[in-house]
This record gives structure tokens, C-alpha cells and sequence, in this order.
């Protein structure tokens, strides 16, 4: 049980793979881990995505104008226990875009601040494991007045969102498996130009942004040292249309994705505050997004705010409940 | 565990709606235009000067049936039919044309114009398709609407509805029928009063001649554009202002005067405006003759020049020799000292890119994709005429002078681009990346600058408290290529230079088009 909680919370940051939002996402916000009270976790993350292949709708295609389109993110990550079953977790990305080929510039920026909230409310011990059911509620907000209309190149949509999250958790002796749901509510953005088109004119500089959701698998090895686990991931977006043929694309597209990976973490040994963290994925399936292949990595300390007792293992993981 | 649940789900719904507007409904800026109250029904516009027609009747339209016959009552219960029993759906549309027929046909057209404006995807060889009129639903489909084309669909559907708007102001007064709410006082009328007769059916014409010029301009939209013709001339019949022999003769009559147009477009030398493997080598070797570098298409696999051609096609507003006479002098030398410097400047612009420039950049690209320049210069002009209740006459002669303004603004630079094919700055110097797409043609003179010069001058002699903003705007929309990466300041000076000259041929027409 204990396992739940571990130095340092925070797993891993994946830039999306898509061909569009290269939003970078604090995945602890969709593994079953808890921070314990007034800890904060917190980190610096780097993480690499590129794609040469794009679905132009459902038609898989390369595009010899963009070669190989790549996206680096710098993030900073932190996740800090309110109490041992709610958590605050925030990220910022700084994201840098780049094509190998043709003459479009890249684009740079800081991008959106997330925030959730991650709140498990029932642990509870079945058939020799732990079950526990999260709830989590999130927000995002463009930090900057970056470009939204310049995809494949931009660095996000300008999008608000908002998303709610069931997510499950049962773990017996060091396996695990995790499953979480996602309804992403997606606000209207406004482009620079005053008219596009989709399937239609729209005489507005304003994009209907349509919502998404996510559902995410993950299953593996977690103990109070490591963690090692396999992630399915399924990205949707309910609505939108394609892109239409050599056509670039645009916010609103109908994009999705599923793609498949592994993460690893460890924690030091010799310096419990301090975990590594890596892992990628790629994707398999796609609709106007790129096939993006995605590694990441970062570092993570733990510092610990709780009044402590002279002789107290300052990182001491225990229950706090 | 119930309580728990409920309690989670509450939780996270709560927060994440806290952040959430939760109207996405989109108003466009036209939606709500308000019906078209002309402060002038300018009821001499019979006697305007036509474009192409040598008489405003030119094309014979029978007398009207009497007011008192059969035939017309029954007519007239035909609106009462639709009046009794008004669907959601008819009050949309009739509010939706209510606003214009002229505005409404020239949107339709920037859409058609937006969804074609799409290069073709190469070949597995490395070659380019192209578009073919007679297989229009084949990919690459008909046309590829790049900014000529759409210039001068712009212009000959505009002028088109121009002279289609003379004949019809002509036989209104000619024949002078009264509307059907003023034949029968039961009939409501859903749209302002007017003191124009109503047989031939303003309305009528203009869709008549936009469905007429657009089987030839969009002839795989048909399904479409029909579609919209048919909502039109019912939403007229709903709205009382029009009994079905208004349309009927307002309908035939755009037809007949724009299948002269037709016919001048079929000749007008656009159809040869892509040239051929030979021409595309030889503008090349001519330029390499001059001592110049020759452009070259900076798109992989290397895409033939856009239309090198379309500066032999035929002008509105003036004759060939007079299109040559408004090319101008060459550009710096690739070789020069100023040519480094212009090339230095744009490398600079794109090293250091502001929001406020990108913007700029991405405001005016009118792209791929896009309505193109002309069809931006159209939406400009379109919500100032909205303010300035026009009568769809006038408006169609100010969007037909706009639009012929554009369309040989297309000529003259491409005339020029293509005696000149000088290069685009990234081909000077590779490490220019750009914030908008390269266009697939020379640089010299620059595309945007000559539409914005152009339309800039024939828009301040229309709205000439607006013609400092139209000069300001025209010199942000030159700049803006600039900005972004794809042309020299030589292309953008001389590029409004021209412009202007050419729009200026649309004022002297102005001045003497009867209109004023």
C-alpha cells in the first residue's frame, strides 16, 4: 500500500503525438500515484517528438515540403499533496517546432499552463489487492499569444480546456493495472485571419473547437524503487472535420490518435528525494495527426513541508492516512 | 461507495465546468446583416453604361401579364400559400437574402474560391496534375482557384451581375409592375418597402447570371450553387416582393446577358493561361540571356509556374498594348548591391519575427486554403457597402469596379512576374524560412501589393472617407509579405505602384459609367 506513495509522484510528461497539439500533458494526472501531504514534487522535463508520415484524413501520406517535422518541449512539472488523497498538480511547457524540409519557419513559445486537481477518494483492499478510484478535474490556459493558425508548425491551438477523469487503480503485491476516462471540453479559439474555411465558409476570425476525449491503459511494475509499465492511449476528437486533400491543417480538425508506449522510473537509492524518469511511445493508428514518435525524460526532487521530529527520515513514504 | 462516487463525479464536473463558457455558438460578421433598405432605388440606372452589352436592351423581355389576369392571381396566391404557414426555415432565408443579392452571391463565390484554392498533390513521378474543366469532379478537381483565377472569376461574375442589374433597371422602368404587396394589400411584405417596380426581379438577375457564369467558372459545384439559386428566388416569392414572373424574367434575363460573358471569357486567352513545357524553359533562358538568375519553383518535387500566361489574358478596363504599358521597369539586378540589402532586410525580418508582424503576416496571407487576396479585398468592401445601404444596383457597379480592377491587377502582375521571373527571397538565400507558404511564381512584382494598390484606389473613390484607411490597409497588406519572408521591397513598392495605376482605370470608369 505504501507503494502509493512515492517520492516523487510525478511519471512522466508526453508531448502529444499529434500532428497538431504539440501540448505537453502531465501525465501524472492520469497514473494512480498520490503525493502525500505537503510534499511537493517537482522537476524539470525534456521530451522529443517527430512524425514524417501524417494521416490527411484517413489517407496515411508523407509531405516532402515538411520532411520530417519535429517538436521540442522544456517543461517544468510539480505536483504537491494537499493531503495524501488530493493533490494539485501544474506543468509548463516551453515548445519549439521545427521542419527538416521546405522553407516554413519553425515556431517557439511558451505554451499552456495546466492544472488539476486529483482526488482519490476510496482506496479500499479486494481479493488480496488495492482498488482505488481517482477523480480528477483540469484545466489549461495559453500562457502566451502564440500562433494557433499555422499547423503543422504551431505550438498548440490557444485552446481552454477544461477535462473531467474517472480513472480506477488495482494493485496486487508489485503489478498493477490503471484505466482512466477523460471528457476534454474544448473553448473556441480566435485566429489572426478573419475568414477560413472548413467544410464551409465561416466570415469569423473565431474556430468552433470541437471537445475530445481520452481513454488510457497502463499496466506493469510499481514498487517503492521502480516503476516499469506499458500504456495504450486513445486520443478522440468528437467531432471536427478532415483535412482536405494537400491541404494543410487546421485547429479544428477531427484528430485522432492511439498510440502505445513504456515508462520507467527510478528512484535513487542513495538520495530518495530524487527519481529519474523516462519513456516514449508511438503511435499505430491516427486520423489528421502524425505518426509521432515521442521520448522523454526528466528529474524529480521531492521536498517535504511537514514539521519534522529531529530524528524523522525526512522522506519517510508513509501513509499519511 | 454510491456516495463516493456521486460525490467524485460531482467534483470533477464542477471544476471543469467552472472554466467553461458553455455557448460555442459562432456568429459570422454577415449573419445578421439587416435587410437592404437603399437610401437611393437609383431608378435611372437603366441608362448606366454596360460593360459588355451595347444596349441595356440588347435581350428582349416580354411585357409583364396583367396584374388582373388569372395567371397573376394566381400568382399572387402563391405568396399567400407560403405567408399562411411560415416555416423556421423560410424566415432564415428570407432574412439570410433579404440582406443582398449581390452581397450573398459574392460570398457564395469567395466559398467556392476558398474550397478550390488548393495546389495539386504531385504524382508518384514527381509530376503535377492538372485540373481539367471537362472532368471537374476528378482529382486535382476543377478549377484550382490560385489568386488570377479567382480574380477573374471575381470580375466576370460581378460584371456580369452589373450589366445584368442595367438591363434589368431599364425594363423596370420600361414596363413599371408594381410589386405584389402593392398589387394586393393582404400580402405581407417580410422585407423594407420600395418604390422599385418589380418586374424583371432584381433578385432574379443576379442569381441568374451568377448561376450562368458559374457553370463555367465552378462546374463541378452545380449541385450547390443551384441549390442556392432556388432557396433565392423562393426566399423572394415568400417575402412578397416578388410574384414567380418577376423572377422567372429576372432569372432568363441574367442568363441571356451572362452568356455573353460566357462567350468573352471562352476567348478571353485564359484558357491558355498555364502554357507549356516549352514556354516554362524558354521564360527561363530569356531570363538567364538578361544576365539574371530565373526564379525557380522552391516546392518538392519542383511544381511548374502558376499560370506564367495569365498576363496575356484580356483586361476589362483596358487593351493589351495599355496592359504592357503598365508593366514596370525591371527589378534591382540579383547581382546588385541593393538586391543583397533588400535580401539582408527580409533574412532580418524572418530572424526576428514579432507577434504583432506574424500577425500581420498571417492576417493578409490569404493562402492556400483562403478566398485569396481579391476575395479578402471583396469582404473588405462588402461590410463597408453593408453600411452604406446601396441599391443592388450600385452595389453591383462597385463590386463590378472593384472586381474588374482586381482581375486586371492579376494581368498586369503577372505579365510582370513572368517578363522578369525573378526570384523569391529564399532562393537568394536558403536559410530565409518563411511564416506563410512561398507562392509557386516570381516575385517580381508582388501579387498582394497590386490587388491591395488596386483595390485600395477604386474603394477610396467609392467610400472616399474611408480612402486613407483602404491606403493604409493596402500598405499593411504589402508589408505583410515582406514580414513574412516571401518577397523583396522592390516587389511590394512597385507592386502597389502598379496597383494603384490599374485601379485608377477603375475610377476613370467610374467617372463616367453614369453612376455618379
Amino acid at each position: 500500500m505504501s507503494t502509493r506513495f512515492f517520492k516523487c509522484k510525478l511519471f512522466y510528461l508526453a508531448i502529444s503525438f499529434l500532428i497538431c497539439i504539440q501540448t505537453a500533458k502531465a501525465q501524472t494526472d492520469m497514473d494512480a500515484i498520490m503525493m502525500g501531504k505537503n510534499r511537493l514534487c517537482v522537476g524539470p522535463m525534456y521530451s522529443y517528438s517527430r512524425w514524417k508520415d501524417y494521416w490527411e484524413g484517413t489517407l496515411k501520406r508523407n509531405n516532402l515540403n515538411l520532411g520530417t517535422v519535429s517538436t521540442q518541449m522544456y517543461g517544468v512539472m510539480g505536483n504537491y499533496g494537499i493531503s495524501s488523497k488530493l493533490n494539485v498538480l501544474f506543468g509548463v511547457p516551453y515548445v519549439k517546432t521545427k521542419a527538416s524540409a521546405g522553407t516554413l519557419h519553425g515556431m517557439k513559445g511558451i505554451q499552456d499552463l495546466s492544472l488539476f486537481l486529483k482526488w482519490m477518494p476510496l482506496e479500499k483492499d479486494i481479493l488480496g489487492g488495492t482498488f482505488s478510484l481517482y477523480g480528477i478535474a483540469g484545466i489549461s490556459v495559453p500562457l502566451t499569444d502564440y500562433v494557433a493558425d499555422y499547423l503543422p508548425l504551431s505550438i498548440g491551438v490557444q485552446s481552454k480546456t477544461a477535462l473531467g477523469r474517472l480513472m480506477v487503480d488495482y494493485q496486487s503485491g508489485s503489478l498493477f493495472v490503471t484505466a482512466s476516462g477523460t471528457y476534454v471540453l474544448r473553448d473556441n479559439i480566435t485566429i489572426d485571419r478573419t475568414a477560413y474555411y472548413t467544410t464551409q465558409i465561416h466570415l469569423t476570425d473565431e474556430v468552433y473547437m470541437p471537445d475530445g476525449g481520452n481513454l488510457n491503459i497502463r499496466a506493469g511494475f510499481r514498487n517503492e524503487r521502480w516503476i516499469a509499465e506499458a500504456v495504450f492511449n486513445r486520443w478522440k476528437t468528437f467531432g471536427g472535420f478532415d483535412i482536405t486533400r494537400n491541404n494543410m491543417p487546421f485547429p479544428s480538425n477531427r484528430m485522432n490518435a492511439t498510440t502505445i508506449g513504456a515508462n520507467f522510473k527510478y528512484v535513487l537509492p542513495i538520495k530518495q528525494e530524487v527519481s529519474l524518469v523516462a519513456g516514449g511511445n508511438t503511435t499505430v493508428a491516427g486520423r489528421n495527426m502524425g505518426q509521432s514518435t515521442t521520448v522523454y525524460g526528466s528529474i524529480f526532487y521531492v521536498f517535504d513541508f511537514t514539521k519534522k521530529t529531529k530524528s524523522a527520515n525526512h522522506i519517510n513514504p508513509a501513509k499519511t492516512n | 461507495m454510491k456516495k463516493i462516487f456521486l460525490l467524485t463525479i460531482a467534483f470533477t464536473a464542477a471544476v471543469a465546468f467552472l472554466f467553461m463558457g458553455c455557448n460555442k455558438d459562432i456568429v459570422g460578421r454577415t449573419d445578421n446583416t439587416p435587410a437592404l433598405a437603399p437610401i437611393s432605388v437609383d431608378g435611372n440606372a437603366g441608362t448606366w453604361k454596360p460593360i459588355l452589352l451595347n444596349d441595356p436592351a440588347e435581350f428582349a423581355i416580354a411585357l409583364p401579364i396583367a396584374t388582373t389576369s388569372p395567371d397573376y392571381i394566381a400568382q399572387i396566391n402563391e405568396i399567400k400559400a407560403y405567408q399562411a404557414n411560415l416555416t423556421d426555415n423560410e424566415k432564415a432565408i428570407v432574412k439570410y437574402w433579404s440582406a443582398g443579392a449581390v452581397l450573398r452571391w459574392n460570398e457564395i463565390l469567395r466559398e467556392l474560391v476558398a474550397k478550390h484554392n488548393l495546389p495539386p498533390n504531385q504524382n508518384n513521378d514527381g509530376t503535377y496534375p492538372f485540373p481539367s474543366a471537362a472532368n471537374p469532379l476528378a482529382y486535382p478537381l476543377f478549377p484550382f482557384s490560385n489568386p488570377p483565377y479567382a480574380a477573374r472569376a471575381y470580375g466576370y461574375v460581378s460584371a456580369a451581375q452589373y450589366d445584368a442589374l442595367v438591363a434589368t433597371w431599364y425594363y423596370k422602368k420600361l414596363y413599371n409592375r408594381s410589386a405584389p404587396y402593392k398589387v394586393d394589400p393582404k400580402i405581407n411584405l417580410l422585407i423594407p418597402q420600395s418604390d422599385l417596380p418589380s418586374y424583371p426581379s432584381e433578385d432574379a438577375a443576379v442569381a441568374g447570371s451568377a448561376v450562368e457564369m458559374l457553370k463555367l467558372l465552378f462546374p463541378g459545384d452545380q449541385d450547390y450553387i443551384q441549390q442556392k439559386a432556388e432557396e433565392h428566388k423562393r426566399a423572394r416569392i415568400i417575402s412578397g416582393a416578388n410574384v414567380r414572373s418577376d423572377i422567372e424574367a429576372g432569372e432568363a434575363l441574367g442568363r441571356l446577358v451572362a452568356q455573353k460573358f460566357v462567350a468573352r471569357a471562352r476567348g478571353d486567352r485564359a484558357g491558355a493561361a498555364i502554357g507549356n513545357q516549352a514556354g516554362w524553359i524558354k521564360l527561363e533562358t530569356d531570363c538567364m540571356a538578361r544576365g539574371e538568375t530565373p526564379w525557380n519553383s522552391l516546392e518538392l518535387p519542383k511544381r511548374p509556374p502558376m499560370l506564367p500566361v495569365f498576363g496575356k489574358v484580356k483586361a476589362f478596363l483596358f487593351d493589351s498594348l495599355t496592359a504592357i504599358s503598365l508593366r514596370p521597369g525591371p527589378p534591382p539586378s540579383v547581382n546588385s548591391q541593393q538586391m543583397r540589402d533588400e535580401t539582408a532586410e527580409i533574412f532580418n525580418y524572418v530572424q526576428n519575427p514579432t507577434r504583432e508582424r506574424t500577425r500581420i503576416v498571417h492576417f493578409w496571407a490569404d493562402g492556400a486554403g483562403t478566398y485569396t487576396p481579391p476575395g479578402h479585398w471583396d469582404a473588405i468592401a462588402a461590410e463597408d457597402f453593408i453600411t452604406k445601404n446601396f441599391s443592388e444596383v450600385r452595389w453591383a457597379r462597385n463590386m463590378a469596379l472593384l472586381n474588374m480592377a482586381l482581375s486586371d491587377a492579376a494581368i498586369v502582375c503577372w505579365d510582370t512576374k513572368y517578363f522578369y521571373f525573378n526570384p523569391r527571397p529564399t532562393q537568394l538565400n536558403p536559410q530565409i524560412k518563411t511564416l506563410t507558404g512561398i507562392p509557386n511564381f516570381p516575385a517580381y512584382i508582388s501579387g498582394h501589393s497590386t490587388f491591395s494598390g488596386a483595390a485600395a484606389a477604386i474603394l477610396g473613390h467609392i467610400i472616399k472617407d474611408r480612402a486613407s484607411q483602404y491606403d493604409d490597409m493596402a500598405a499593411e497588406a504589402s508589408l505583410s509579405r515582406m514580414y513574412g519572408g516571401i518577397h523583396f521591397k522592390s516587389d511590394c513598392i512597385k507592386g502597389l505602384e502598379v496597383g494603384k495605376n490599374v485601379g485608377n482605370y477603375a475610377v476613370q470608369r467610374a467617372l463616367t459609367d453614369g453612376g455618379e
